[in-house]
């Protein structure tokens, strides 16, 4: 088992002229929970997409568990995307079925239990859920595999706040201690408790990589408040009308 | 009790805190075996590393020990729960009287007041 789970190395990606991430250099551990936090643009889901194989870098390089992305990268990590890709016809329990063949790490026993523990009935179809359900059914899809990299692109945005806490507490009791957790989210106050380590995005660039009590420590303040420091938004200057 | 956490401070530091206020309290009497670190990691809402954090810095203090069979318990040695809980009342006090002399009263008037309100409790 190779030390460092990810490794990132003067990652690039450009969407035609416009870059999307810019240089970037970043080292993951395993058995963390790692907090993805940056404004909306910032390249948090492009990030997301190139460790799990889903777009090529423009350039600089990238290994998970010491390799390249491949089809053993993907065996070994669990995406949750930030939009769904389900047939709505299909129920839950279809959905089990169809992870338990494509992955050889579902506990599709787990899978259940997860759903009685959330509320979810697996026999439902995915039509007549309603949006925070279909997202408690996609989380049950990735956290009952036993991967060594989770990729969590916004979990909890579209949830009530009493979810939420369910979610985050489904998360931090399920994931396997070989695991390493990214989330991705602007939500920084709910998790922050539950995070390990914050990486702050900046237009395509890492600007902070640290963890949450450093960062507490040092600045004597939240990672919540330090974000809304590092990227307030300047007003907008209209000039006098 | 319930968990909460202040927004200036590692969380590590108030969960040591919060717990050491439990077992002062007796919510987890001396001797008695503490939760595991997953449950209360799940109990507090909190990543299971940082309860890791706050559980070795309670062995540290001396107020909890961990032992290969019986797991972590609460330590049956009675004085350093009592040297806990009175530094815990002392820091009460001072909080109490720095609050009172912002306010102008003499330490002599400030004694007094904490005698006529307490008798009335």
């Amino acid at each position: 088992m190779n030390e460092q789970l990810v490794t990132c190395a003067a990652l690039t990606k450009h969407y035609g002229s416009k870059p999307a991430l810019n240089s970037v250099n970043l080292q993951l551990g395993r058995g963390r929970i790692v907090g993805l936090l940056g404004p909306n643009g910032s390249g948090k889901t492009t990030l997301i997409k190139i460790l799990c194989g889903l777009l090529q870098p423009t350039d600089g390089s990238v290994t998970i568990d010491g390799q390249p992305i491949s089809p053993y990268t993907k065996s070994i990590v669990s995406y949750l995307p930030d939009r769904m890709y389900f047939a709505d016809w299909m129920t839950a329990a279809d959905l089990f079925d169809l992870f338990a063949d494509f992955y050889a790490d579902f506990d599709q026993e787990k899978s259940l239990s997860m759903c009685a523990s959330l509320g979810v009935s697996p026999r439902d179809r995915l039509k007549t859920m309603s949006k925070g359900t279909k997202e408690k059914v996609q989380l049950v899809l990735v956290m009952a595999r036993k991967a060594q990299l989770y990729l969590l692109d916004e979990p909890i945005a579209g949830v009530d706040p009493a979810a939420r806490d369910f979610i985050l507490n489904t998360i931090i009791t399920n994931y396997n201690e070989n695991g390493t957790v990214m989330i991705s989210t602007h939500l920084i106050s709910d998790i922050e408790k539950v995070l390990d380590e914050a990486i702050f995005l900046k237009d395509g660039q890492v600007v902070l990589h640290d963890t949450v009590d450093n960062i507490r420590e040092r600045e004597s303040k939240s990672v919540d408040a330090l974000f809304r420091e590092v990227f307030r938004a300047r007003n907008f200057e209209g000039g006098a009308y | 009790m319930e968990w909460g956490f202040t927004e200036d401070r590692p969380i590590w530091q108030q969960l040591t805190e919060q717990i050491t206020l439990r077992i002062l309290k007796g919510e987890y009497p001396a001797g008695s075996r503490l939760p595991a670190v997953r449950e209360l990691a799940a109990q507090a809402g909190v990543n299971p590393n940082t309860m890791q954090r706050a559980m070795a810095q309670l062995e540290q203090t001396g107020l909890a020990v961990s032992s290969r069979t019986a797991g972590r318990t609460v330590t049956d040695d009675i004085t350093i729960i009592q040297n806990a809980r009175k530094e815990r009342a002392a820091l009460a006090v001072t909080q109490c009287m720095t609050t009172l002399r912002e306010l102008g009263y003499c330490r002599a008037d400030a004694l007094t007041i904490l005698k006529e309100v307490s008798e009335h409790e």
